[in-house]
């Protein structure tokens, strides 16, 4: 056997657990999902077969045709808020922050991780109450004279989110700017460069992966969450996770629920796509 | 193929229960997960109970399809339900004499619904209301005396919408003149426009903990769906929440105990239902730390406290049961339809 037969077989022996694990615990699924998706109730009856009735009904129906936009409007409206707090606060604690504060700094950042994530979701639901924290600190500073109502509405659901994502956020970016050499700046501003300068034309376009990679995650995992709608959202409207968990609980609707989430798989591999040329995980 | 797949996927994300040959294992609401009730049980048989929890008719028998013979021994069910899971065989017929049918409220009985071509199925153990839960320091009682009040206008914003489909469309259709008997396809088009209303007039639409949530918080004064369910636990944190049957009537649900067919312990199970459905069990199962409701015995009135029955309107119950409806039986298609327009308003 030759040294570089002996090398591949190596590697595919090192590589067959993680792709055993993938076709057992993802693929194999994924492909009864999908057979489901094709499927269809009469009555309360599930009826196999190839039936591209649910798909047309998701992209038909109304109810359902929002669902994906409230979907993508709450996760496009996360991911852009959550990066344009994620990136000054990383670049604070790289840039800015002692280096033997960094650690404590970067501790208190992802703090909120070390909270279960339906009782974070609750402290929310109390926070932006009508008695709550912000109503009666904007009633106490005379901004307001009657509480407002931002618990049960799309506002909470994307405080919700974008308290959760700038830590993931943060990390993501603050991993990227640690690994950029400080002789880049340098060499900008020995060139004449601004201090904003330097910022916008070399550092920020070096953190692009980083900054793409954490906006992919979170795009990723806001939009196929169910919690945070859920409980801060107020059901005033439904985002598919919620639809396809309305179709499972009550309904008993298994293939109309695997269309719905492989319509949600699709929009992820469809923002995988756009933004893979950017996306260098191996930089994290 | 398919079963076999899901079974994989079920036993992957834990839908499997202990399969020890001491335990019984039981598919239940959250009122049965409470360690008060189960504790006296496993002591007397030297067993353990491993209850798993369920929301709605469709995901329990879905569960039992995808389970293997013997995996479940016991299951709370929607009594109203009953005939759904026994027309799939996944109920075994209930031992004669296992409910003590001759001290409950002949009310809620419910024979023909836990009764299938003359085999009983399943013993109701719990029933209630699905009304108006209200905050009486915040509204004026007076007004929560008829549903008209909630589309008045004058508590738009205060209020919260129980979100389960059935009973608060049969309020609805209640407040619109329709019994729950007569709630077909066609009376559900007419129903349309006033839910609708009432979504506009509503703060928010929530599950069981958010309901509470929201009332205990201040949120909302309102819920129309709920009932003493859901005041009750809070009673002792804030009196003022209050229920009340409206003029036009309320929902009766009653929630049922059955024998899973296939169970490999029969004998246990029965005994787990006998055990639930006697006096002692009884008013444990209905001052559940999940949430309370009426026991079907009446028995356990002399195990209650004369403060607990109180918060559960004891005394009033004979009048209660008179003005309330049961849940809407819907068929498949029917019960679809209701679920699409559900979808709508809350899309919408």
């Amino acid at each position: 056997m030759t040294i570089e037969r002996r090398e591949k077989r190596q590697g595919a022996a090192l590589v067959a657990p993680a792709l055993l694990w993938t076709l057992v615990f993802f693929a194999v699924p994924f492909a009864g999902m999908a057979i489901m998706s094709l499927a269809h109730l009469e009555g309360r009856e599930i009826v196999q077969g190839f039936d591209l009735g649910n798909y047309l009904r998701i992209f038909t129906d109304p109810s359902f045709r929002r669902g994906i936009f409230v979907s993508l409007e709450i996760t496009l409206t996360v991911t852009v808020i959550s990066v344009l707090l994620a990136w000054p606060l990383a670049w604070i604690i790289a840039t800015r922050v002692p280096e033997r504060w960094r650690r404590m700094a970067l501790l208190i950042a992802v703090l909120p991780f070390w909270t279960s994530y339906v009782v974070r979701s609750y402290s929310w639901a109390l926070v932006l109450g009508e008695k709550g924290v912000v109503n009666n600190a904007l009633i106490g500073l005379g901004l307001l004279s009657e509480p407002i109502q931002i618990m049960a509405t799309r506002a909470a659901t994307v405080t919700g989110f974008v308290h959760f994502f700038v830590m993931l956020l943060t990390l993501t970016i603050y991993s990227n700017l640690i690994q950029l050499s400080p002789n880049y700046a340098r060499a900008a501003m020995d060139l004449g460069a601004s201090r904003w300068q330097v910022i916008r034309l070399v550092i920020l376009p070096l953190t692009l992966p980083g900054v793409m990679t954490g906006a992919f995650l979170t795009f990723v995992l806001c939009i196929g969450d169910y919690i945070t709608p859920q409980i801060l959202g107020g059901n005033n409207e439904l985002s598919l996770p919620q639809l396809i968990m309305m179709q499972l609980g009550r309904r008993g609707d298994y293939p109309m629920a695997s269309a719905l989430s492989v319509v949600l798989m699709a929009i992820v591999t469809l923002a995988y796509a756009a933004s893979a040329r950017w996306l260098k995980m191996e930089r994290l | 193929m398919f079963k076999q797949s899901y079974a994989v996927v079920a036993l992957a994300v834990g839908f499997a229960p202990a399969l020890q040959a001491e335990d019984l294992n039981a598919l239940i609401w959250c009122d049965h997960a409470d360690a008060e009730l189960l504790r006296p049980f496993e002591e007397a048989h030297g067993v353990r109970v491993n209850v798993k929890e369920y929301e709605g008719t469709a995901a329990g028998l879905t569960l039992l399809e995808q389970s293997r013979p013997g995996d479940w021994d016991v299951m709370v069910i929607d009594a109203v339900d009953v005939g759904r899971a026994v027309e799939r065989g996944l109920l075994a017929p209930l031992p004669e004499g296992t409910a003590p049918l001759d001290s409950y409220f002949p009310e809620v009985q419910l024979k023909d619904h836990v009764t299938v071509d003359g085999t009983v199925y399943a013993a109701v153990e719990k029933f209630g209301y699905n009304t108006i839960a209200y905050n009486k320091a915040a509204v004026d009682p007076a007004d929560m005396g008829s549903l008209d009040a909630l589309w008045s206008g004058k508590y738009d914003g205060r209020i919260a919408i129980y979100d389960y489909y059935l009973p608060v469309l049969g309020l609805v259709g209640l407040q619109a003149g329709v019994d729950t008997s007569d709630l077909d396809a066609a009376a559900l088009e007419g129903l349309r426009t006033p839910l609708m209303s009432l979504k506009s007039a509503s703060k928010q639409v929530s599950d069981v903990v958010g309901s509470q949530t929201a009332l205990a918080t201040g949120e909302v004064d309102i819920l129309i769906g709920g009932g003493e369910w859901l005041t009750a636990v809070l009673n002792a944190e804030n009196p003022d929440l209050d229920w009340t049957i409206p003029e036009e009537g309320g929902l009766l649900w009653a929630q049922s105990l059955a024998i899973v067919e296939g169970t490999e312990k029969p004998e246990l199970a029965a005994e787990f239902v006998k055990y639930v459905l006697s006096p002692e069990g009884q008013a444990r199962l209905a001052t559940s730390s999940c949430y309370w409701g009426m026991p079907a015995n009446k028995a356990a009135g002399d195990v209650l406290s004369d403060e607990q029955k109180a918060v559960l309107r004891w005394d009033d119950q004979a009048e209660y049961l008179k003005r309330a409806q049961l849940y809407p039986v819907p068929d498949g298609d029917t019960d679809a339809a209701m679920q699409d327009l559900w979808t709508d308003m809350l899309q919408n």
